[in-house]
């Protein structure tokens, strides 16, 4: 392989060079971002970043040794097709970059709500120019935010800017916050958690659209009531970046679609956001969004990329991430999923310290902390060999 | 190989714990102890992990 390229400057795209480089690959290497910055840290923009306690510039991901690494950056243009018989990467710059090997990390873009025309005011939250538009709007003087969706961004968002004195209201159209996620129980202590900081949490809250004029004034929910906003944030999930993949020749279905160790066609591999993959731990096929699978995934797909035999192995993570929402950490390990059997093991929900377990067919296969970070990270190695339920509470 | 965390940006999120267990532990505190500042040799790549996977980049290798 003498040429790979990476789409994607991410972290799972810089990940993924970096493994390249340390896995001894000495060839031409290019990584294609369509954000004009280096690769940066995603989770401080919801958090130290949106609070005005750190800048922009100061969270750039470390490249260890940029003379080692010997990359190319393409930045500010967006690659806007493949062609895997031609083996070129098209860019909207006109340009191609030409490749034997390609990283595809190309990441996710939040979801939106339609908006009226020329109204402005309603924001999404992924990069960092989101997050200094918004960070603007709050420094300006936007004090009544709306935060529509109270999955993990909402949450962070709604936490940090409570924690800026802005009146908030989160809105949610699921019965229970985070209830598909952690299950009704936990979710609802998710939902405690905003009420508890002053947060006005509306649940069973479908919006319907927005209205104003040149800004945004108000947030129609579908029962017909109206919230005052000075400010809207749409945190309702995001859509795999594929479409610059239509007609490729790959498969794609809500993501790229890859083989259990990555590869999605001969000599091409994906990593992070954009990559669905069987995750055999687990007997599911999955995406998965975390920080944390960015790293793993990335150097995974590098390796994989650069073995020509197929030798690799299958990549079976358990997924890992956390969420910092007011003084709480929430940590969570594994797959749980809405019919698992829940079991407070440690600490106490009422002092909100505790872990939890998620059982399915006498497995666990998952692990929520609040504030107890070193039990999360023993059971996410416990639930990698395989633990079972009984065993699992027998030694709680 | 010398260990340094910077104790105002951890946040004992724990994953140096599960990448090198011979150096790092998070007590029942949730604050995090280095068990070796000086740990062998035969554990960089284990220590290297841990300071790549720190969510606030809060541990440095001194060589």
């Amino acid at each position: 392989m003498r040429r790979i390229v990476v789409v994607g400057a991410s972290l799972a795209g810089l990940r993924a060079a970096e493994a390249l480089r340390e896995e001894g690959f000495d060839g031409p290497l290019t990584v294609i971002g369509d954000e004009p910055h280096r690769p940066y840290d995603r989770p401080p923009l919801s958090k130290q970043v949106l609070a005005g306690a750190k800048e922009a510039s100061q969270i750039a991901l470390p490249v260890g040794d940029r003379e080692a690494l010997d990359l190319t950056w393409r930045l500010g243009v967006a690659a806007v097709g493949l062609d895997l018989v031609e083996r070129r990467v098209a860019l909207d710059d006109g340009s191609q970059e030409q490749f034997d090997g390609l990283v595809i990390a190309t990441g996710a873009t939040p979801r939106r709500i339609a908006v009226p025309e020329g109204m402005a005011g309603v924001h999404t939250l992924r990069t960092i120019d989101d997050c200094l538009a918004l960070r603007d709007a709050l420094d300006a003087g936007a004090s009544r935010v709306v935060v529509v969706g109270a999955g993990f961004i909402g949450a962070e968002v709604a936490a940090t800017c409570r924690g800026r004195g802005a009146e908030v209201t989160l809105l949610e159209a699921l019965p229970v916050p985070l209830g598909r996620v952690l299950g009704e129980d936990m979710g609802r202590l998710c939902g405690d958690l905003h009420r508890d900081h002053g947060v006005d949490l509306r649940t069973g809250a479908g919006v319907a659209g927005f209205e104003g004029g040149a800004r945004v004034e108000q947030v129609r929910l579908s029962d017909g009531s109206a919230v005052p906003a000075d400010v809207v944030v749409v945190g309702v999930g995001v859509t795999p970046n594929t479409g610059w993949l239509e007609g490729s020749g790959l498969a794609l279905d809500d993501g790229v679609l890859c083989d259990e160790t990555t590869l999605a066609a001969p000599g091409v591999v994906a990593a992070g956001d954009v990559a669905r993959w069987p995750n055999g731990l687990f007997g599911e096929v999955m995406r998965v969004e975390h920080w944390d699978n960015a790293i793993d995934m990335g150097a995974h797909a590098a390796r994989r990329l650069l073995d020509g035999s197929g030798a690799t192995s299958d990549y079976r993570p358990v997924p890992w991430f956390w969420s910092d929402q007011y003084d709480r950490k929430l940590q969570l390990a594994g797959r749980p999923g809405p019919g698992d059997q829940v079991q407070v093991v440690a600490g106490s929900v009422e002092d909100r310290r505790f872990t939890a377990l998620y059982g399915r067919a006498g497995r666990v296969v998952g692990a929520l902390g609040w504030n107890m970070p070193a039990r999360i990270v023993r059971y996410r190695s416990q639930i990698a060999t395989g633990l079972s339920w009984d065993a699992a509470l027998a030694d709680a | 190989m010398r260990v340094v965390v910077d104790y105002d940006l951890c946040e004992s999120n724990a994953v140096c714990v599960g990448a090198a267990p011979e150096v790092f532990e998070v007590r029942e505190d949730d604050f995090l102890y280095v068990l070796q500042d000086e740990p062998d040799e035969t554990l960089r790549a284990k220590v290297e992990d841990a300071v790549r996977r720190c969510p606030k980049q809060a541990i440095k290798i001194e060589d």
